[in-house]
């Protein structure tokens, strides 16, 4: 569903990312780690088509990143759920307006939505806050209605960028056994997190490969952690 | 991501799919009141000033075609005699008239209309008869017109105290002025046009500028350039247009406050509209629309074509 080939990406300085060949395959759940400013971001920004690789190729779906329009780019992201460290909003909307917002960006109708919408905020835990305005949340309920807008297209791939990383080990133990369950469901999940506790927690409950950017390059780590 | 808007997309950001509306779509673009005051609030003034760039054009028009029209088809004769022969020398100059190729009709004013016409010089109250006041005839020419210098001639021969005026002296320049200004006033419309789709590309961009978030969320989420867009250029719209008729209605109550020409005016006309031109200020706040939707436009698509 992803496919990178020897991609790499530089920015005006010079190479962040290279020789990255990754391919995932779906049910997979991985971790991608490294130190801060190591590329995770960028890399998981190649991985949904925000950013062209400067070299190698980038495959969603089978389409290739750069012969993709703006619309087909779209249309992607339809298919792969995004959660961002600091999650943006519509903040004139309510939460649960802001979870629905692929369905109506989409074209689809919200009102047969409906029931989908209720039982996905319960599942996040959101339910008594569905009609709160975003900028009212705490850092966790944030977080949970991210991954919720997130999921709410049923995508394929879900990438998130340090899902964990503005709360508390409890919060983030709530978040890593909603990410665990969609795996379960079939999805693809890939985290970036710099929090190895997360990791750890996570390899108990499910069976997750941990990949790590250092110099530039991607490799598997090994089975110290 | 340098990548353009697709053919799709400008397709469904045309006017038609514009005015299906989509009540779900526009709530994604914040209300933000103060762009959205600023646009109403430029609209409404640009097209108050257009009402009334409209109705200067349209006044001038018909004063120009007035005076060439009415004015052109009649001329002055003007007898100045010692009172005991102004009355031979009416005569003779009547004859004269009666005679000449292309003159349709003369007449002589009688006292009153005389003293009608210097009413609104010297008051009611002047006693015309007691003042050597010249006598004048009418003119009405034909289709074809006659000959001044010919006729001027003749007349110099058999009626000595007549002048004859065929009013082009002064006529032309007032003629020409007039068209001037309707040039003017015209060229006030496209101007005021420019002026209002300069202001509402300004307060889309800063609207598109201010809302970044909104639209990297939109993005995000899968939606496409043509939904965002939409959005925007749907809310633009609709403000110019109610901000225009807004100010269309404030212009046309302006303009029927205005006091109507006099009847004593004569050839001159008020600067009101006339007939069927009324209809002309109702054609603003759909072209304001439309401007405002091609501003809107423009900017959407030079700002998401940038973007990521």
């Amino acid at each position: 569903m992803i496919e990178l080939d020897n991609l790499a990406y530089s920015y005006g300085g010079g190479e962040l990312l290279s020789d990255i060949s990754l391919r995932l395959t779906p049910g997979s759940f991985h971790f991608l780690t490294g130190p801060s400013g190591a590329g995770k971001t960028t890399f998981l920004k190649l991985c949904y088509g925000a950013l062209i690789p400067t070299a190698g190729q980038a495959v969603l779906f089978g389409q290739d990143v750069r012969e993709m329009s703006r619309d087909d780019v779209a249309t992607i992201r339809r298919r792969i759920g995004v959660v961002h460290q600091d999650c943006q909003f519509l903040d004139h909307l309510t939460v649960a307006e802001n979870i629905a917002l692929p369905l109506m960006v989409s074209g689809q109708d919200v009102e047969a939505e409906q029931q989908n919408l209720e039982e996905l905020i319960a599942w996040c835990g959101l339910t008594q806050r569905a009609g709160a305005l975003p900028p009212e949340l705490s850092g966790g309920e944030r977080q949970r209605a991210a991954l919720a807008r997130a999921v709410i297209m049923s995508p394929e791939v879900i990438l998130a960028d340090e899902p964990t990383g503005n709360v508390d080990w409890e919060m983030s133990q709530r978040l890593l056994a909603l990410l665990v369950e969609l795996n379960r469901m079939g999805k693809t999940v890939m985290i970036a997190t710099h929090d190895l506790g997360l990791i750890r927690a996570a390899k108990s409950r499910v069976q997750a490969r941990v990949l790590r950017i250092a110099k530039r390059r991607l490799q598997l780590a090994g089975a110290d952690l | 991501m340098n990548k353009r808007l697709s053919p799709r997309a400008l397709a469904a950001i045309s006017p038609l799919a514009l005015l299906k509306g989509e009540p779900q779509a526009d709530r994604v673009v914040p209300p933000t009141g103060f762009t959205a005051r600023l646009t109403l609030f430029a609209a409404a003034a640009m097209t108050f000033l257009a009402v009334f760039a409209l109705a200067l054009s349209l006044a001038t028009g018909r004063m120009a075609a007035n005076w060439s029209q009415e004015l052109a088809r009649s001329s002055t004769l003007r007898i100045s005699a010692p009172a005991d022969q102004i009355a031979a020398q009416t005569e003779a100059a009547l004859q004269v008239l009666e005679t000449t190729r292309g003159v349709a009709r003369a007449r002589a004013l009688t006292a009153e209309e005389q003293q009608g016409l210097l009413e609104p010089w010297f008051g009611p109250d002047l006693p015309v008869d007691s003042l050597p006041i010249p006598q004048l005839v009418e003119i009405v020419e034909d289709g074809e017109g006659y000959d001044a210098a010919g006729l001027r001639l003749r007349l110099q021969a058999e009626v000595p105290g007549a002048v004859l005026d065929d009013h082009a002296r002064w006529r032309r320049p007032l003629v020409r002025a007039a068209e001037r200004i309707r040039a003017l006033g015209l060229l006030s419309l496209l101007l005021i046009g420019g002026v209002m789709a300069a202001m509402i590309t300004l307060a889309a961009n800063s609207a598109l500028a201010a809302n970044a978030q909104v639209i990297a969320v939109l993005r995000l989420v899968g939606a496409r350039d043509e939904f965002i867009a939409r959005a925007f250029v749907r809310r633009f719209t609709f403000r110019a247009f109610w901000g225009a008729a807004l100010g269309m209605a404030l212009g046309l109550a302006a303009l029927l406050a205005l006091p109507q020409a006099q009847a004593e005016g004569g050839f001159l006309t008020g600067l009101g509209l006339r007939g069927w031109h009324w209809i002309w200020p109702f054609v603003l706040p759909p072209v304001a629309a439309a401007v405002s939707f091609a501003a809107t436009r423009a900017a959407a698509r030079r700002m998401l074509g940038n973007l990521a």
